[in-house]
């Protein structure tokens, strides 16, 4: 037996263990970084103005983002009429009625989706809506929000639906029912759990895109009246606060990303608690 | 997963047949100390008990055979002798076993020291696919600090020679090792576990998942082997117990029911239960 | 027929009727909705054809060389733009990948099971904070931490490298890269996951019972089993690199200029389009807006197609997991 050689393999073999856990580490460093600054600088300026005044003028201290708030809410609203629909549909047609060689492209086509940059769907939808109605609103902005969640609710709802089991339909169709029926109130109705947390991920994901509403939704220091009106978003607003030199708007900024940030933070953890038992088997 | 289909009331002729011939060949002397001896092993997987205080001594320089219906706890057993059961997290280990009189689970022993001594060749064949048939053969020795490559390759040689495999092999050792068929890839895995040299060599099944004739070379090999290797083989074909092992031990529900001789355990067993396996009455 | 039977008859007639009616309008309208998929690409493909189609008929292909963008003189070249686009990301990749399957290692060959669900849970956080919160950490906490502490520490050690001399700004191309490290790293170390994962036991069990320590077990079965998988997770990465537009922006200085010093501030090409987009005055500058989107949009679409390919042809068996 090669003691030396038994030792040296002994020893990469810890160091190279420590490292991945090093790496590791390191890999979740910034989350907590990030939570704990906004936590830090975010709360000593959010108060109750900052929930429900508008935004002051320059120079001015406090006011708040109340508007910027509603309109993501409003924002949301939008895109979900756009993107739950499409999206869900066509993750059904593509779970229980699609061809082999079909699917492939379409999915295929969603992963695209995925991958186009958010700025370029704010260019898209800009050419789109803004320019022919020559007004930056909430329509556009909710427009190409519900665009962006089309691709991930469909996989998302396909990946769902997959996992009933095949029985579910047989028994169904054995019983005499029209299979858009027991498609409707069967199958989906058992993957009702996981589409909707599909479409919860998919609002959250969309809830904190910045750049494709900078040239669609524009923002807004007022309340919006009209959905066809520029309509403020906690993103936007983040972002110029971010950026803008007065001390006074960059701690708002970190309200408002408090604000964001908890909003996603808490959509994306009750929904792994949700589906807990399901993502358990896998860890 | 069936053993022979033989249903006939006395003891089978065609395993009888083959255990008077292996009676007639001259016992090998085995020595003082057994290779391997367990006592009292249990194995647990959570509440699972699948191995039920078996206590057995191998004899050095032959081979024994493991038989047993599906589930009875021959791989079990098989794995619990090169600690293969420290990397599942939820089995646990009773009892002793000892290699050569020194037992396996001291304190200051490593499962990879035994895994060095022990080889053990799998139901599947299990080549390293990013490597070539060269590589696989000298993988355990470079790991174990052997560079230099004359010395390389005589050791490869001698194992591609020992598991019959280096005529078909010898002109094209940089081929990637998956580019053989799959009764070379078990022969493959075999001189990769020759390579180092291992005092005892562990086979599950090896040649299951392999056709009549790439068995009967497996088998042919193992009784070469047998001059100076301990080999423990576990096999679900009595035939092939019968043929080419000098003792069997047959497991039942994770206990051992009996061992000895095979040409006595398959025509004059002890025990009815064996009676009924060798049989066919069930199984 | 008595009148029972006819009526239950007719009552079937009509379930089936309304049934292979209903049936065929909702395969009718989920087939469509899945067909929206292919008319968004087409949308997209062809508004920013033809929102550059101005920039493209005036530069032609000098658009992709000239380092010249004077608004002002109605001049547009989008190099500075395509370079520091690759420039971050490639920083991004030599940060992010090395972490991603060392982390993707540790969480599916050696962490205890207790901590995996946990780890992996954050990590799926961190990929879900929003680009413009870590860009305004960025601006307000790494940025300052960069410019005081890292970056001088160093120019100090590695300054005769000309990848660390020069002024510090703080902002820079470094620290874009960073930031996207930091954006790509949760989605890397998933599919590496995935991909780990989907190496066979037997693999491993093989090298074990060769006497092989864990790691060179790692090193030996799982990461070169998984060599062509990993580098589609790593061309996966550099596809969400290439697009990220928030966080780099408020990071990366904004400066239209070609340097070999990483402390120099850069400028990518999603982040001039977010700049300037709603500033462009003349249809010219506009055009080159969208024209620099056509190009992002194409890179960041080969690139995407390729590591979908590349995933998908790495035969990963699904086996049962490993642990």
């Amino acid at each position: 037996m090669d003691t030396a050689n038994h030792r040296r393999r002994k020893l990469i073999n810890n160091l190279m263990q420590a490292l991945t856990c090093i790496c590791a580490l390191c890999v979740v460093a910034p989350l907590f970084l990030v939570f704990y600054h906004v936590l830090k600088s975010g709360l000593s300026s959010v108060n109750w103005a900052f929930f429900t005044q508008l935004p002051k003028p320059v120079g001015e201290p406090g006011g708040g983002v109340a508007n910027a708030i509603v309109g993501t809410f409003e924002l949301l609203a939008l895109a979900s009429v756009i993107g739950v629909p499409i999206g869900v549909l066509g993750g059904i047609f593509l779970s229980e009625y699609g061809s082999l060689g079909w699917n492939w492209w379409i999915r295929f086509g969603a992963d695209v989706l995925n991958g186009v940059p958010s700025i370029i769907w704010g260019m898209v939808v800009y050419a789109l809506v803004v320019l022919p109605t020559k007004r930056f609103s909430a329509f556009a902005g909710g427009i190409v929000l519900g665009m962006m969640m089309i691709p991930l609710i469909m996989r998302t709802t396909e990946e769902v639906l997959r996992l009933v089991p095949v029985g579910y339909r047989e028994a169904a169709l054995a019983l005499g029912i029209a299979q858009w029926r027991a498609i409707l109130q069967i199958v989906v109705r058992t993957a009702l759990k996981g589409i909707v947390t599909g479409v919860l991920l998919a609002l959250a994901r969309v809830a904190g895109e910045t750049a494709p509403l900078l040239f669609t939704a524009f923002g807004n220091r007022f309340w919006n009246h009209h959905l066809a009106d520029p309509i403020a978003a906690l993103p936007l607003q983040i972002f110029s606060y971010a950026i803008s030199p007065y001390e006074d708007w960059n701690k708002q900024a970190w309200a408002g990303a408090l604000v964001l940030l908890m909003f996603v933070a808490i959509i994306n953890v009750s929904v792994r608690l949700l589906t807990r038992d399901r993502f358990s088997a896998k860890s | 997963m069936t053993n022979e289909p033989n249903r006939l009331r006395p003891p089978n002729p065609a395993v009888a047949n083959a255990a008077a011939a292996t009676e007639q060949r001259p016992t090998v002397p085995v020595s003082a100390s057994a290779a391997i001896s367990t006592r009292e092993l249990s194995v647990f997987f959570g509440n699972d008990q699948v191995l039920k205080k078996v206590s057995l001594e191998v004899p050095a320089k032959a081979v024994t055979a493991i038989i047993g219906p599906s589930g009875c706890g021959k791989s079990t057993f098989l794995r619990a002798l090169n600690r293969m059961h420290d990397l599942v997290p939820n089995a646990r280990v009773e009892g002793k076993i000892q290699l050569f009189g020194q037992d396996i689970f001291a304190p200051q022993i490593e499962p990879v020291q035994i895994r060095r001594r022990i080889g053990m060749v799998f139901q599947k064949s299990n080549p390293f696919p990013t490597m070539s048939i060269a590589e696989n053969v000298t993988v355990g020795l470079r790991l174990n600090g052997l560079r230099n490559r004359a010395s390389l390759t005589e050791r490869m040689e001698q194992a591609l020679v020992m598991s019959a495999l280096w005529d078909e092999v010898k002109d094209r050792l940089d081929a990637p090792a998956v580019s053989l068929s799959g009764g070379q890839q078990q022969r493959l895995c075999i001189a990769r576990a020759l390579a180092v040299q291992p005092e005892v060599l562990l086979m599950d099944e090896p040649a299951s998942a392999l056709d009549p004739l790439a068995t009967a070379r497996i088998e042919d090999l193992i009784l070469e082997l047998k001059k100076d290797y301990t080999i423990i083989i576990v096999t679900h074909n009595m035939q092939q117990a019968a043929r080419i092992s000098n003792d069997t031990a047959f497991l039942y529900l994770g206990e051992l029911v009996e061992f000895g001789p095979t040409s006595k355990l398959f025509t004059r067993p002890l025990k009815k239960r064996t009676e009924d396996y060798v049989t066919g009455r069930f199984g | 027929m008595d009148a029972v039977a006819e009526k239950l008859t007719l009552a079937q007639k009509r379930e089936f009727s309304t049934g292979a009616v209903g049936d065929r309008l909702f395969k009718w309208l989920a087939l469509v909705m899945s067909l929206t998929v292919f008319v968004l690409i087409a949308l997209i493909g062809y508004e920013l054809a033809h929102g550059s189609s101005l920039a493209l008929r005036k530069f032609g292909w000098q658009f992709l060389t000239s380092s010249d963008w004077d608004p002002v003189n109605e001049q547009f070249g989008a190099f500075p733009f395509i370079f520091g686009t690759l420039v971050s990301s490639i920083i991004a990749l030599v940060i992010a990948v090395p972490l991603s399957i060392a982390t993707a290692v540790f969480l599916t060959e050696i962490a205890p099971p207790r901590f995996r669900q946990i780890l992996t849970t954050f990590i799926e956080l961190l990929a879900a904070v929003p680009s413009v919160i870590l860009g305004l950490w960025g601006i307000f906490i790494m940025v300052p931490w960069l410019r005081e502490h890292l970056f001088p520490w160093l120019r100090k050690s590695l300054g005769f490298l000309p990848l660390f001399k020069g002024p510090i700004y703080g902002v820079s191309m470094l620290a874009g890269g960073i930031m996207i490290a930091i954006m790509v790293v949760p989605i890397m170390t998933s599919v590496s996951r995935e991909i780990l994962r989907s190496v066979p036991g037997l693999q491993r069990e093989a090298a074990y019972a060769l006497g092989a320590t864990r790691w060179e077990v790692i090193r030996i079965a799982v990461l070169s089993y998984a060599r062509k998988g990993l580098f589609g997770a790593i061309i996966l990465s550099l596809g969400r690199a290439l697009g990220e537009t928030m966080a780099v922006t408020m990071v990366i200085g904004n400066r239209p200029q070609i340097a070999a010093s990483l402390f120099a501030p850069g400028y990518t090409l999603a982040s001039v389009v977010a700049n300037e987009f709603t500033e462009a005055t003349t249809d010219t500058h506009l055009s080159a807006l969208f024209e620099l989107g056509l190009v992002l949009l194409g890179v960041t679409v080969l690139v995407n197609a390729l590591a979908q390919i590349l995933l998908k042809t790495f035969a990963g068996p699904q086996t049962k997991p490993q642990n």
